[in-house]
């Protein structure tokens, strides 16, 4: 039973990394999470399988046969030893996933020596992108499309105008709630060009499945490109 | 005529219900009036009153007040009086009846009404999901739907459904006659009904039902049409019943069992049902708060999560957490406590660890109240507040994971009996420890990041409420059936039932952990092109899910009617409420039993749990619950 087990359990290891979970990793933070996920799946098949094949090898093994209808089973009634073990090993592997957890936090929310920052707002049902005047030059640019250069850290300050909402790129693997009345706020570096969606994830009322929009990540020439052009339509407009 | 309209009974209740809502014309219009506030006829105002008054008229009408009303005013009471107890023919299971078996089964009965009700919905929800883009409803009617969905579910079917299950049960395995409130008990149940159909009345309302999901944040549920508040008020219902029930169940426990039942000789369903009731008292006015501050915000401008006012609106989710945490263990706890009674008799040996599974339940309770933050990850909340709570809701793996091991040696070297019952159990045991495993995943706060807010948590709460919550009902219903109604269920439609739910569950649920993960978000009405495949095989497999209800149905009612005559102990249990007849005598024992072992003891040669002396017998006075070694040595 126990090589079965463990056949099993390599067999569901290999089955569970070799699906494909998560969309494009477009930032240096989402290998990180993917990375935690592989690890906890690596930890969770083999406590999966344990139980299956005991479940299974009982059913098998202990059913009732046919003239056993009025048999009883021995009467254990425990084993300190036994209860000792499963409670300890499980103890000690949710500390070690736990730790290893909060190294991946700390990793992924890193604050770095230079950064630009883009101020997200949302309302019902959209959302708008903000270039502040440090970065976007004389005077802060808005657009209803995100963009952003590749290889550069980028700081989302998020705010809500009604109710709540959720600022998500899945591709980025973050994301953060939109909350009326504070500023909310997370990094990422995009590390792959590619146009991904920006999803609503807060239910927000009757448009929420529609609160959709798309991050551009480009090259930063491109991208100071565009925030010329953007910058020169804003002269024109006042 | 005029006598059966003033007889106590549905009838005055609906008289009851009118009167009410003229009551809450005649508060609303004087202080509208009064207040110089136009018009003065406002029919949202007075919808909110009568919210309130209809149902508390609906409860006087019916006699649920009748005994302490007549004692308040002075006029003649008597204690013993039984004439509300029992049921002699099916009309007793409409009235306001004291006798906890009966309140037992109009409880299981309602609660399977309102799964009936929930599981359409979501039906109706996968018809709308099977394509991209919008077919059936409107996207409004969609956050209607899932949000009725769920409310229900959860306040109408898991929560009293355990209620119901442990009404019945729970007095006849301690040995006592009744509960320790029986009149208590019929308001608390007739409570139910009032919660579920208030909810279901949202639909008929201007601007629809309420959409905002059972879990309301503000401030999107303070600014909603008036369906919000069938939400808002119809928890306050679910949740006065469900407090009342804990309290009956606390107060029936500690002083009604019978002479010699210790607490280490209770069954662990009678664990189970007092740690639920303790997490039933503490928390549950936690939601009500929650749900008053938000009629007062939408109702009175209290501005309580209006930022623009100073108003604080994470305070909403701290405070409805706090209520919506432990409820996953109200929904739990007492299913693990219906596991352990199947798992040990049906494997004909002691529960495995016995006194860890005692211990592990009241963990689980203590733990279960300081984890509440990691469903506010990505909330905005104080970032610190995120790794404590990670290190708890991980933690509570441990007790959990006790639990399911104990079961497994329980399994072990057993003689197993694999009827519906057990299969059930088998069947939780398998997609518990999934959904148990997902919500590790879930503590890990760079995992839940990514996955919160999408199919991945809807899986993950599948997993548990349905897997786990809904197998457990499923094993206890049949396990107590013959019990119930005196009669055997079909045993073939039990497993056809078992294997078609086992199956088109996990083809329904588990591909949603991956489209989770790919990215696509819950409580949308329409998805991305990419998701369309498995959203189209997903209603596929929840449409046979929800046809095999039909199976199990179909045997409950035709059983219930001419099922062969059940015994008084078909599965040779040792427990209590084996030892009387099925259904069990009007007043539950003839003689009190003395209890002189373990509930467990099988395999031990010999072994009682409970004996019954006859009358005559000389019994030594011994209190509930004391001199446990003193009877067990006579
Ligand atoms: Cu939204
Ligand atoms: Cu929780």
């Amino acid at each position: 039973m126990i090589v079965i087990g463990l056949i099993a359990s390599a067999i569901g290891i290999a089955v569970a990394l070799s699906i494909d979970w998560f969309p494009i990793a477009g930032s240096t933070q989402a290998k990180k999470v993917d990375t935690l996920f592989d690890v906890l799946l690596i930890a969770s098949v083999p406590i999966f399988v344990f139980v299956e094949v005991v479940v299974l090898f009982s059913v098998w093994k202990f059913r009732m046969r046919p003239g056993d209808e009025l048999k009883d089973g021995p009467p254990i009634h425990g084993n300190t030893l036994l209860e000792v073990v499963w409670t300890a090993i499980p103890a000690m592997l949710l500390v070690g996933l736990c730790s290893y957890a909060y190294v991946t936090l700390r990793n992924i929310e890193h604050k770095p020596k230079h950064e630009m920052v883009v101020n997200v707002t949302g309302q019902q049902f959209a959302w708008s992108f903000t270039y502040p005047a440090a970065n976007a030059g004389a005077k802060p640019i808005t657009s209803t499309q995100l963009y952003l250069p590749k290889g550069k850290s980028v700081k989302f300050n998020v705010r809500s105008k009604d109710v709540i909402h959720d600022f998500w790129v899945p591709e980025f693997r973050i994301k953060i709630d939109a909350v009326p009345g504070i500023t909310t706020h997370y990094r990422i570096t995009p590390s792959r060009f590619g146009s991904y969606p920006v999803v609503c994830a807060e239910l927000c009322g009757l448009g929420h499945s529609t609160m959709r929009q798309t991050a551009h990540v480009m090259a930063p020439a491109d991208f100071q490109a565009w925030m010329q052009r953007k910058q020169a339509q804003a002269s024109k407009a006042t | 005529m005029t006598a059966r309209l003033r007889a106590p009974g549905l009838h005055r209740g609906l008289i009851g219900a009118a009167l009410g809502f003229a009551l809450a014309y005649a508060i609303v219009l004087p202080v509208r009036a009064a207040q110089g506030l136009h018009p003065v006829l406002d029919g949202d105002a007075v919808t909110i009153v009568g919210l309130l008054s209809a149902p508390l008229g609906f409860l006087f009408g019916l006699g649920a007040f009748d005994y302490w009303f007549y004692y308040l005013t002075g006029r003649p009471t008597r204690p013993e009086d039984h004439s509300g107890h029992g049921a002699r023919s099916w009309k007793d299971y409409f009235r306001v009846n004291t006798d906890h078996k009966v309140i037992g089964i109009q409880y299981t009965v309602t609660s399977f009404f309102f799964l009936l009700v929930g599981g359409s919905l979501a039906m109706l929800m996968r018809a709308e999901l099977a394509q991209p883009g919008m077919q059936f409803v409107s996207t409004d009617g969609f956050n209607g739907l899932f949000s009725v969905h769920a409310s229900i579910l959860i306040f109408l079917f898991v929560i009293p459904v355990f209620a119901g299950l442990a009404n019945f049960v729970l007095p006849l395995m301690i040995g006592a006659p009744d509960m320790a409130f029986p009149r208590l008990n019929a308001v608390s149940y007739w409570m139910l009904p009032i919660a579920g159909l208030m909810m279901m009345a949202s639909f008929l309302v201007p601007g629809g039902s309420f959409s905002t999901g059972w879990t309301a944040y503000a401030p999107l549920s303070t600014d909603q049409p008036i369906g919000q508040l069938f939400f808002t008020v119809g928890v306050q219902f679910a949740g006065a019943s469900s407090v009342a029930t804990a309290l009956n169940f606390l107060v029936t426990i500690i002083t009604m069992r019978a002479p010699g039942m210790s607490f280490w000789r209770m069954p662990l369903l009678v664990w189970a049902n007092f740690s639920t009731s303790l997490l039933v008292v503490i928390a549950t006015p936690f939601i009500a708060a929650s749900q008053f501050l938000v009629l007062l915000d939408r109702a009175l401008h209290f501005h309580f999560f209006d930022a623009a006012q100073g108003g604080d609106v994470l305070s909403y989710q701290h405070i409805f957490w706090f209520y919506s945490h432990p409820a996953v263990y109200i929904m739990m706890l007492p299913g693990f406590g219906i596991i352990s009674e199947i798992i040990s008799v049906k494997s004909r040996k002691p529960i495995f660890g016995y006194r860890m599974m005692a211990f592990s339940l009241l963990a689980i309770v203590v733990l279960g109240f300081t984890v509440w933050a990691h469903h506010m990850f990505v909330s905005g909340m104080q970032s610190w507040i995120r790794i404590p709570m990670m290190i708890t809701t991980a933690i509570i793996a441990v007790p959990t994971g006790i639990k399911v091991f104990s079961w497994l040696a329980t399994l072990w070297r057993g003689v197993l009996h694999l009827d519906t019952p057990m299969l059930f159990a088998l069947g939780f045991l398998t997609m518990f420890v999934i959904g148990g495993i997902s919500g590790v995943m879930l503590a890990m706060i760079p995992v839940d990041i990514h996955v919160s807010d999408t199919y991945f948590i809807v899986a993950h709460i599948h997993y548990v409420l349905f897997g786990g919550s809904l197998f457990t009902i499923f094993a206890g219903v049949y396990y107590w059936f013959p019990k119930m109604t005196g009669r055997m269920f079909d045993e073939r439609l039990g497993k056809l039932h078992f294997w078609l739910t086992f199956i088109f569950f996990n083809l329904t649920f588990g591909p949603m952990h991956y489209i989770g993960l790919r990215g696509m978000p819950r409580r949308v009405a329409d998805y991305s092109q990419q998701y369309a495949g498995w959203n189209l095989f997903i209603s596929l497999s929840a449409f046979v899910v929800g046809a095999s209800t039909l199976v199990f149905l179909y045997n409950m009612v035709s059983s219930w009617r001419g099922g062969p005559r059940a015994e008084a102990n078909p599965w040779r249990a040792l427990t209590l409420e084996w030892q009387v007849s099925s259904p069990p005598p009007i007043f539950n024992f003839d003689t009190v039993p003395t209890v002189v072992g373990g509930p467990y003891e099988y395999g031990v040669p010999g072994a009682v749990h409970g004996v019954f002396r006859k009358p005559g017998e000389v019994r030594p006075p011994t209190p509930a619950g004391g001199g446990a070694t003193q009877v067990a040595r006579e």
